[in-house]
């Protein structure tokens, strides 16, 4: 019984979804449904940020491994949250300041990193085991070279292949991916709104 | 000589991450510069597609990243708001991820104070919503319930280049600098096809093979992909404009071919190694 | 000392202390990591009150003319009850705020990934063939038609691989490898790409703090 309600919401949410596609005495419930989803959608946000306290707020009274750090957490969001409410968000603010000079490059740096790890993986696990593999490294290669001026200093040719490959047997491959997953999507997309897909409620009681 | 072939296999991890950390430091330490060649592709074809804009058009640019990929997106941001605004197109902004906002307002302050122009009338900031498509479908029909106020609170309503734009199809030209989801497939699915709007974008590299279909079925009338995408547009924006500010694309490319290079030595030594360490095994047996 | 130059010296020493995770895993960087962590938690939470929540409920709940809006009560009280998934007794209202994200998604999504990523990349690729300009142009458009048709025969897994499936299949996956090596070529351009945007930072804007300029 629990579920029935539930059921009930993603059915007609999803069916004034589809049907605002075609007939437009529904466009405007649809719209409104539109609406609320922003609202719905931005309470998730704030669930995640609930949590993320309640995690460092027990890892503090627990003394859980590295429990030292979680203050830092607590800090950085709350100072976030305090220079945002009181001195506003605009440019030249400190909650702008602190996004700028702070989280800005903390941000890029943390990305960054994995420039080191894709190095590492490529020397370890890019293998020619087979002529398919060797296929995909010849592939990688010529894109490689094809993207970056150098390329083009080695032959006008390279950067001309590079391109070819990406507008030829790329678009296949990420064509037929995407077909399929469309389908996927939308075979998806109606098991949840007729009830047969239910494991975003998290399970079937 | 096999021994040694066969423990580069085994190398510390360190070693590699100084290798490739130099690949990068030295030839931005020494200033190298390598020259961009501009052929055709869809970096020429957003560039094109842009210039034939009538002046006083108005495009929506959509700030759709945050700082992990602002080294590939922000050049992009930056180029794209150098040309609109050259060209007199104004520019009505958002972002579909929280932090495109800051970044958003930082490349359009920097470009408007250097060409003059003035926020709400040339350009405006309308900031961020949660929702990514659901938001855009709603925006197809009508803007301003979306967006009553700018990113800082002030009343749409009361800014003059808002004046004549209530719905998508309003706008002439719809550009997504996207780092994924929500991002350009958003743009291409709830805008483009639904409400028939010209869709360009610029992406980070990593998902820019993605959407080669958008480009071969017109979906997507041009792409920037990564950081070659942002030296391709930094270099066409700057053709014919004297002391155009330099953009950090472009100087980057050069480390970006070294980096390269020094990656395809990893895998071809790396092969070397499996080779040797395979054919080895097949002696012993 | 002026709030730039601490603004550039912030940046550095939290990416330096980040950058020391490739050494090894440290304080420094389990610093950078918590805060990074916190303060992005912080951002969200300020954009979405400032940006969707004021001026997208609260003040159509209760607009600046007077009055209440009663229906904008619906959403607020959808979002509060997605907040009671971390009561346990109450969890189970959450759900009717998920059914109402999910439905709508789905419904949305499901006609819009029809029509854009299915019905006209098949329109895109049938119109490939017919598109004349040279022998290179109507080789490509024949591998861009087989390239699709069997890149899909080989996801597709409800007949067996083999006989004729078998072979269309094979040449799907061969087109799919040489698609993931250009993703891989485009991946590896990326990843470098964020490293050189940090190291230009790092040279051009923290070291010349120090007098040093390259």
């Amino acid at each position: 019984m629990r579920l029935v309600i539930p059921l009930a919401i993603t059915f007609v949410a999803g069916m004034i979804m589809i049907l605002q596609f075609f007939v437009p005495a529904t466009q405007s419930v649809g719209e409104s449904l539109q609406e609320w989803y922003m609202i719905v959608a931005s309470a998730a946000i704030f669930l995640g940020a609930i949590n993320l306290l309640n995690v460092h707020v027990h890892k503090i009274r627990f003394k859980a491994p590295n429990w030292k750090y979680s203050p830092v957490t607590i800090a950085g969001f709350s100072v976030m949250i305090i220079t945002g409410i009181f001195f506003g968000i605009e440019p030249g603010k400190p909650f702008d300041y602190m996004f700028t000079q702070m989280m800005v490059p903390m941000g890029a740096t943390m990305f960054s990193l994995l420039a080191f790890f894709v190095a590492s993986a490529a020397f370890r696990a890019f293998r020619a085991s087979n002529w398919r593999a060797t296929l995909l490294l010849l592939s990688a290669f010529i894109v490689m070279l094809g993207r970056v001026p150098i390329g083009g200093m080695i032959s006008p040719k390279i950067p001309l292949i590079s391109e070819w490959i990406m507008q030829v047997p790329n678009l296949a491959g990420q064509r037929a991916v995407m077909i399929g997953a469309a389908m996927g999507m939308v075979a998806t997309s109606l098991r949840m709104i007729f009830g047969i897909e239910r494991s975003y409620l998290g399970g079937a009681d | 000589m096999s021994t040694f072939v066969e423990k580069l296999g085994s190398i510390d991890r360190r070693i590699i991450f100084i290798v490739m950390a130099l690949a990068v430091i030295l030839p931005l330490a020494f200033r190298m510069s390598l020259p961009i060649k501009i052929g055709e592709g869809p970096s020429k074809d957003m560039y094109d597609a842009v210039e034939a804009l009538p002046n006083g058009s108005t495009v929506l640019l959509s700030f759709d990243y945050d700082p992990s990929t602002m080294p590939e997106l922000q050049p992009m941001a930056i180029a794209m708001a150098q040309q609109l605004m050259t060209k007199d197109i104004k520019i009505v902004s958002l972002a579909l991820w929280p932090m495109g906002v800051s970044l958003g307002n930082e490349a359009l302050i920097s470009v408007s104070d250097s060409l003059g122009k003035e926020e709400y009338l040339d350009w405006v900031n309308l900031g961020y919503k949660t929702g990514g498509g659901v938001l855009i479908v709603r925006m197809g029909s009508d803007i301003k319930s979306v967006f009553p106020v700018d990113y800082d609170g002030n009343s749409v309503d009361e800014m003059p280049i808002m004046d004549n734009i209530n719905k998508l199809s309003d706008f002439d030209m719809i550009i997504s600098l996207s780092a994924g989801d929500p991002g350009i497939p958003s743009w291409v699915m709830m805008a483009g096809d639904r409400y028939d709007i010209p869709i360009g974008g610029g992406c980070t590299a990593v998902s820019a093979p993605q959407f080669y279909p958008y480009l071969g079925t017109g979906q997507l009338v041009g792409l920037l992909g990564g950081l070659k995408g942002a030296a391709d547009y930094e270099t066409m924006v700057r053709v014919g404009v004297e002391d155009a500010p330099a953009g950090t694309a472009t100087p980057g490319m050069a480390a970006q071919s070294v980096a390269h290079l020094v990656i395809m030595l990893f895998i071809i030594l790396g092969n070397i190694s499996y080779l040797a360490g395979k054919k080895k095994k097949r002696g012993a047996k | 000392m002026n709030w730039t130059v601490i603004g550039i010296w912030l940046g550095a020493l939290l990416s330096l202390s980040l950058y020391s995770f490739l050494y090894k895993d440290n304080p420094f960087y389990k610093f950078a990591e918590h805060l990074f962590v916190g303060m992005s938690a912080g951002y969200w939470v300020i954009y979405n009150i400032k940006n969707v929540l004021i001026p997208n409920w609260w003040n159509n709940l209760v607009p600046a003319e007077g009055g209440m809006q009663p229906i904008w009560l619906i959403p607020g009280a959808l979002a509060f009850f997605m907040l009671l998934r971390i009561v346990p007794k109450l969890s189970s209202l959450s759900r009717m705020s998920l059914s109402l994200i999910v439905g709508t998604g789905a419904g949305l999504s499901m006609t819009a990934m029809l029509q854009t990523n299915a019905l006209a990349q098949v329109n895109g690729t049938i119109i490939a063939l017919g598109q004349g300009g040279g022998l290179l142009s109507w080789i490509s458009n024949i591998i861009i038609v087989t390239g699709v048709v069997c890149g899909l025969v080989y996801f597709f897994f409800s007949k067996a691989h083999t006989g004729v499936v078998g072979g269309a299949a094979n040449v799907g996956i061969t087109v799919l490898m040489v698609a993931f090596g250009a993703s891989f070529g485009y991946t590896v351009m990326a990843r470098i790409s964020l490293l050189i945007g940090q190291t230009q930072f790092l040279l051009f804007e923290w070291l010349p703090t120090m007098g040093i300029n390259l």
